[in-house]
């Protein structure tokens, strides 16, 4: 047996080799580049980041239709959409800064770890600039974190917890869609115009973050108002059955379920509620009542006519009847047959408002285009006047309360707006969340 | 005490899907040796039988109302089911009664999937171990899974019970309680029944049939069966299409208590295994009777009364009864000597 001696040379060798090796993960962008992923040519690639697998899938589906319907609209095809109702006139139709918008999808599987491998493949691989989409606060998080360590910017899709823009916000990361904060402060007035301020709450609360963000910010607005809570119970996470949890509340004296569920959990517990006849009980002399605090209305039409009459609220709905709205549901409409939900809205609106942002500062460098975003007001998105919070980065604007519809016209046709609660109503301090945005990347340092 | 029966109830009727499921992996272990992970996809493409029994009953004669345009400027679109056009008030009888109408067609439907999937992939995997059974049937059940995904997509499809059963029985007037105090969804209390019924269909077919005796011989001795020239095989052949008929019966049944979707095979499949396993493998009472044991302890566990002694007892209670029957009896409630020992 030989034995091969190690010289300096080789040592010196071997150590390069292995530090170029640690430090590769921590040099995101070869130094030709001014910012992660500066695009050189003719186009632009974004990164459409949702589940296109998993329980999400047909929310995910829908997103993916309103990102493609944005693009086309970007790059000046089709009918304009929103472009024709946007306050902003900076989109000329020819793309973004000149350059045609062409995109990448990945599968966030409503998973953390998947969703930051796909968005990181796309940013590794396939040169995206921006990554935007997603359909649970859990994947918006993890993914927002990996933007901004890869120093691009994150337009979050469908993610409604505190935290997205509370205690895990970044600079780098954008949302457009409202929180359980807003939907608490909405839905508090009208459920005591609706059923008085003498009620026992009873919470049944999906067992992670956006659960435990729902149940605080409902018990939070329904006690000021004069409610009891008289239990709050956390439920495993796709339950499926959730009889065992809801006998209880048949004999609890509770007069109200708040159900702090979305998703397939939604459809079931509600469903399963009305089964046990909690909608047509009468408990302390008056009528009991079931609430959703949010809504999708591509999950309430899996709980069919069991949301008649059920409040909630909402971001966006297709039956909205602004300028905005009517372009944003005949350009969907005609182009696949069905009304839009509000994930493809608020999906439709972060690719309008990125490519907008871009244009107006001219580059798609994080650092400019994120503080041409900050303070931004706009209208004529379907939500009325808005505006991108610059402390938080948080879109504050009307807040949709709504109703299951009791005489649908058509499958699409489930939900009905009682209320639109006017933006002020809704506000609060940036810091009440907690946090720090902390300073932009760029993916140069 | 009424917190007490309304959870016995509802332990019922859980247990009695866990049963049934329990009951059909209990069968096709016990006669073929098999540890069948597709078991739970068996429950998924019965329940997806009354899906796609209702969305046959439910198709629709489209006409376009001029008059009347959609919110994107298409003309509005009238639909009509066509069993309505042509039967009239007993078309909308027929559309109100889907599930239990689609029982008759899960019943064949069901039988003919269970006998295709053991002859074009389980038989072949008799003699190789368990580990390769368990790969094998769960990619199968992954790919079923898919594709009803594929086919349905992946939200829940509603199927509402006939509007005679959506109500609520007043269980307490029954036993002499005062009217309002334990009332119970009706449909949860047929779908209790049913399952009584199922199980006590099974074991009539299995203890005073020819067939059953042959196949209790065989789950006995296969060998010695072998040799009085009795084809086991194609008799077990059939014992797995029953086996995934009752998977499927159960799954159908609950659909108006749990609306489906391409995931909630997955969703009973663990807790059924448990439940085998706590019953003792290859004992059908066993499996029976772990089943309703433990529908009854996890409805007990989710009370507010016992969480609040034992937090987070109702998310392990299942698990923590196996290990204690585990230790105590380590072939489970009913298990039989030899059976899963070596």
């Amino acid at each position: 047996m030989s034995k091969r001696k190690i010289g300096r040379r080789d040592m010196l060798k071997t150590t390069a080799v292995v530090g170029a090796g640690f430090a590769a993960p921590m040099v995101f962008v070869p130094r030709a580049y001014a910012y992660t992923n500066e695009p050189k040519g003719a186009t632009v690639t974004l990164g459409f980041n949702v589940p296109q697998t998993g329980a999400y899938a047909d929310e995910g589906a829908d997103e993916l239709r309103a990102y493609e319907l944005a693009a086309e609209h970007i790059n000046g095809e089709g009918d304009g959409g929103m472009l024709n109702t946007f306050s902003s006139k900076a989109l000329k139709g020819n793309g973004i800064n000149g350059k045609q918008v062409i995109y990448v999808t990945g599968d966030t599987q409503t998973k953390a770890d998947a969703a930051r491998a796909s968005a990181k493949r796309m940013i590794e691989k396939d040169g995206a600039v921006m990554i935007t989409g997603g359909s649970s606060s859990s994947t918006a998080i993890a993914v927002q974190g990996l933007c901004q360590e890869a120093g691009v910017i994150f337009m979050a899709g469908l993610t409604h917890s505190n935290d997205t823009t509370g205690k895990d916000k970044r600079a780098n990361g954008f949302r457009h869609f409202f929180n359980t904060e807003m939907s608490g402060a909405a839905l508090g007035p009208v459920l005591k115009n609706a059923f008085g301020s003498d009620r026992v709450a009873y919470h049944l609360t999906a067992d992670y973050t956006w659960g435990w963000s729902q149940e605080g910010s409902i018990k939070k607005y329904t006690e000021q108002l004069g409610w009891q809570t008289y239990e709050t119970v956390r439920t495993p996470l796709g339950a499926g059955d959730f009889s065992q949890y809801i006998t209880p509340v048949l004999t609890s004296g509770a007069d109200v379920l708040v159900l702090n569920h979305y998703g397939r959990d939604m459809v079931n517990s509600l469903t399963q509620a009305v089964q046990f006849g909690l909608r047509d009980k009468q408990v302390n002399g008056k009528d009991f009542a079931i609430v959703v605090p949010l809504y999708s209305r591509l999950m309430a039409q899996g709980a069919g006519e069991n949301v008649k009459g059920i409040f909630g609220s909402t971001n966006w709905h297709w039956s909205l009847q602004d300028e905005g709205s009517k372009a944003f549901v005949r350009s969907f409409g005609q182009k696949y047959g069905f009304p839009p939900s509000q994930a493809a809205h608020t999906c439709y609106c972060q690719a309008i408002l990125y490519a907008d942002a871009c244009e107006r500062a001219g580059t798609f460098r994080p650092s400019v285009v994120g503080p041409a975003l900050e303070g931004f007001k706009f209208d004529g998105l379907g939500n009325g006047p808005t505006e991108y919070r610059a402390s938080d980065h948080q879109c504050f604007k009307d807040v949709l309360v709504v109703k299951g519809k009791e005489a649908p016209t058509s499958k699409f046709d489930v939900l009905e707006v009682v209320e639109v609660t006017p933006r002020a109503q809704v506000e609060y301090p940036a810091e009440m969340l907690g946090g720090e945005l902390g300073p932009y990347n760029d993916g140069t340092a | 005490m009424d917190a007490i029966l309304l959870q016995i109830l509802n332990g019922l009727d859980k247990g009695g899907a866990y049963a049934l499921i329990a009951l059909g992996l209990t069968i096709t272990f016990g006669t073929l040796g098999v540890v069948n992970f597709a078991h739970g996809a068996l429950f998924m493409l019965g329940a997806f039988c009354a899906v796609s029994v209702k969305a046959l009953l439910s198709l629709e004669q489209v006409t376009e109302d001029a008059t009347q345009l959609t919110a994107w400027g298409t003309p509005l679109e009238v639909r009509v089911p066509y069993v309505e056009s042509w039967f009239g008030d007993f078309g909308t009888v027929l559309l109100d009664y889907s599930v239990p109408v689609s029982i008759l067609v899960a019943i064949p439907v069901m039988l003919l999937i269970g006998v295709v999937m053991e002859r074009g992939l389980i038989r072949f995997f008799y003699k190789r171990p368990h580990a390769d059974q368990i790969l094998v049937t769960f990619g199968l059940a992954i790919v079923l899974q898919e594709i009803v995904k594929g086919a349905f997509g992946a939200n829940p499809i509603p199927q509402p019970a006939p509007d005679v059963a959506k109500g609520m029985i007043d269980f307490g007037v029954a036993v002499g309680m005062d009217a309002g105090n334990v009332v119970y969804p009706m449909w949860r209390l047929v779908y209790f029944l049913f399952s009584v019924a199922v199980i006590a269909g099974v074991f009539a077919f299995l203890q005073f049939t020819t067939f059953g005796m042959v196949v209790r011989a065989g789950m006995a001795d296969r060998e010695t069966v072998g040799l009085l020239g009795i084809d086991v095989d194609r008799r077990f052949t059939i014992v797995f299409g029953i086996a995934a008929m009752v998977a499927g019966l159960a799954g159908l049944m609950y659909t108006p208590i749990l609306s489906p979707d391409y995931h909630m095979g997955m969703d009973f499949l663990v807790l059924s295994f448990v439940v085998v396993v706590v019953g003792g493998m290859g004992s059908l009472p066993g499996a029976v009777a772990a089943g309703f044991l433990l529908g009854i302890l996890q409805s007990f566990a989710s009370m507010n009364e016992v969480k609040s002694i034992l937090p987070g007892i109702d998310q392990i209670i299942i698990y923590l009864i196996a290990v204690i029957i585990l230790l105590v009896r380590p072939r489970g409630l009913m298990g039989r000597k030899g059976v899963m020992e070596h």
